[in-house]
């Protein structure tokens, strides 16, 4: 991939100049640096793994948080308008210390186990194949969760993007996973599947075949582009709608099997300990309940008196947003908010609210309905419903989809209101 | 419209492999797969354990080989490493009562042995995941099994007695046994 040394120094010197443009630009700037994509930005598409050049390593120059086994990129919610994440800034929980590096043209996803024909695929193979695009969020399980609301930095940005920013919308490319499994054959006594990465973790998960043989993709593309090495390159699952670690990166194994399979992720990592079922381990919470939240005006930010245009994303793992509202007086009172189409099934939906802020201090938030009537709880509903103690706030509460309330203080700044 | 999917889901599993070969053979993509080459990458080792591989290990064993390849980053004995705390409990005296967040990450916490198993020989150690003999993983097991006062010192590790572990915290997991659509259901279903 990287064959051409002077080239090499070439980009490196380029993306050294780009990054120190980046900075200068995001000092002081209401729509900062944050919000546009750094592949973009300069001759040298150095996020595009098929690129001349390109090297994911440049990733680490972006603000994120790491451990010796976690990468986390949060995208900036703040910073973008509409309703598609830029690639370059799609949010990234990875469970291992470094990317694979993985060459496309060895890379084989097979299919095997309960099946008539196991088979492998190389690239070429699916690229053959019937292909599909469509628009659906990716959302980290534990995004939100209440312990994350005073764990910031100057890396993870102001608070709507490190709070709520483990969750992005994207075009996603590839072949429906009920191909594969039509070619393969499955057998009638299946129930499950139980799929693997190719990273040093061998990130693995269990999917009911009911919902592999609905929406699933294998997808090699997104928003346009190859997929990119954080977002699984050469090809990742998308499971439309439901928890992230269902959307396994560098997908190489599909066994298909007749239980779920308790993989170490999704049992230890990916269960929640919870009070209302007696301190006992909710786990395969599958779809995501409906969510929303107001990305500008919101923390960090300061607004004047007059015309202020509010405006935010609203999404659901069970279908369309059908309707969301805008509370500026702390949850007294709603007002409709304009839905901005399109309006997709499983995907994120912008929301615009005309608003005259009077000057006073005031509470703002939103609350969305999907299409099955669902509405999205206050944060005292959902510890109410989950048991969890008015002063508490647990490390991670998987799944948690309450409004998020932004205080503005009579000087126009926001603040985060969530437990205030 | 949940009514209709969970109809339709099972219209499509039969229709499925009949359609299978005409479609296989119209897109005319994918190589066949033979055991031999299967047997090469499927390490995935279900709740029962019938995957398992031969091979064996005692705590003893696996104290060796837990001092040189795992110490590094998770501490003497599994215990105040750097990174997650796989042993609670002591040997004869397992964990007990609720669990909180600072407690899961080791087998104590764990439904099924097999987990252990599983993911010690495909994802570990961190530096050369899969790099361990599958006797060294079975012993790795034992070892952690017994620092957390789940089996006794002397007990060999196998296919056969790693499935049958009676794990403390089987019983702590909504659902017992997961099913989809969920049940029960999550109050959002």
């Amino acid at each position: 991939m990287d064959t051409n040394p002077s080239g090499r120094r070439r980009f490196l010197k380029q993306a050294a100049a780009l990054a120190g443009v980046a900075a200068g630009a995001g000092a002081g700037a209401e729509w900062g640096a944050r919000g546009q994509s750094a592949g973009s930005a300069g001759k040298t598409d150095n996020f595009n793994p098929e690129a001349e050049g390109y090297d994911h390593r440049e990733l680490l120059r972006r603000g994120a948080r790491m451990t010796v086994d976690h990468i986390t990129y949060y995208t900036p919610l703040q910073d973008y308008a509409g309703i598609i994440t830029p690639a370059s800034l799609h949010f990234v929980q990875y469970h291992a210390s470094h990317f694979p590096d993985i060459d496309a043209k060895q890379h084989r996803l097979t299919i095997h186990g309960m099946v008539d024909r196991p088979m492998s695929f190389s690239m070429d193979d699916l690229k053959r194949l019937p292909s599909v695009s469509r628009i659906h969020f990716v959302e980290c399980h534990a995004n939100g969760s209440p312990m994350i609301h005073n764990a910031g930095n100057e890396n993870m940005g102001p608070p709507v993007q490190f709070i709520w920013g483990m969750a992005s919308n994207s075009e996603w490319t590839g072949v429906p996973l009920s191909v594969l499994l039509n070619i393969v054959g499955v057998q009638k006594e299946a129930s499950w599947l139980v799929y693997e990465g190719a990273d040093p973790g061998k990130f693995s998960h269990t999917m009911p075949l009911a919902k592999a043989m609905d929406d699933c993709i294998v997808a090699y593309g997104q928003n346009g582009e190859t997929v990119r090495v954080e977002q699984g390159y050469p090809i990742r699952m998308i499971v439309p709608g439901w928890e992230g670690p269902f959307n396994v990166k560098y997908l190489s194994h599909i066994k298909v099997v007749d239980e779920p399979y308790h993989t170490w992720n999704e049992s230890m990592n990916h269960s929640v300990i919870r009070n209302d079922i007696g301190g006992k381990s909710r786990w395969y919470h599958f779809e995501w309940a409906p969510k929303s939240v107001i990305t500008r005006p919101s923390a960090g930010m300061n607004i004047r008196p007059g015309y202020v245009e509010i405006t935010g994303l609203a999404w659901s793992g069970g279908g369309k947003i059908t309707k969301v509202d805008v509370s500026t007086d702390g949850g007294q009172s709603w007002k409709e908010a304009k839905l901005q189409a399109p309006v997709l099934t499983k995907a994120q939906a912008r929301f615009n609210f005309d608003w005259v802020w009077d000057g006073q201090e005031c509470v703002i938030q939103s609350r969305c309905v999907d299409e099955n009537g669902v509405v999205q709880p206050s944060r005292a509903e959902l510890y109410k419903d989950w048991g969890i103690a008015e002063t508490d706030k647990p490390a991670r509460a998987i799944h948690f989809n309450a409004m998020q309330p932004w205080r503005v203080a009579s000087d126009g700044s926001l603040h985060d209101a969530m437990f205030a | 419209m949940r009514c209709s999917l969970s109809l339709l889901v099972p219209v499509m599993l039969l229709v499925a492999p009949a359609t299978g070969l005409a479609q296989s053979a119209q897109f005319n993509v994918g190589k066949p797969l033979s055991q031999e080459e299967i047997k090469s990458f499927d390490f995935m080792i279900g709740p029962e354990g019938q995957q398992l591989p031969p091979g064996q290990g005692t705590a003893k064993e696996g104290a060796v080989v837990f001092a040189k390849r795992c110490e590094v980053c998770h501490g003497k004995e599994g215990r105040n490493g750097v990174l997650r705390r796989l042993v609670i409990g002591t040997p004869g005296h397992p964990h007990t009562g609720t669990f909180t967040e600072a407690d899961v990450a080791g087998p104590s916490y764990y439904p099924d042995a097999t987990i252990a198993w599983d993911y010690i020989n495909r994802a570990m150690p961190v530096p050369k995941p899969g790099s361990l003999t599958h006797d060294e993983v079975y012993a790795v097991v034992a070892f952690l099994l017994y620092q957390n006062g789940i089996i006794n010192e002397g007990d060999v590790m196998d296919a056969k007695t790693l499935p049958k572990v009676q794990m403390p915290n089987r019983d702590g997991f909504v659902p017992a046994k997961p099913v989809y659509p969920p049940e029960p259901k999550p109050s959002w279903w």
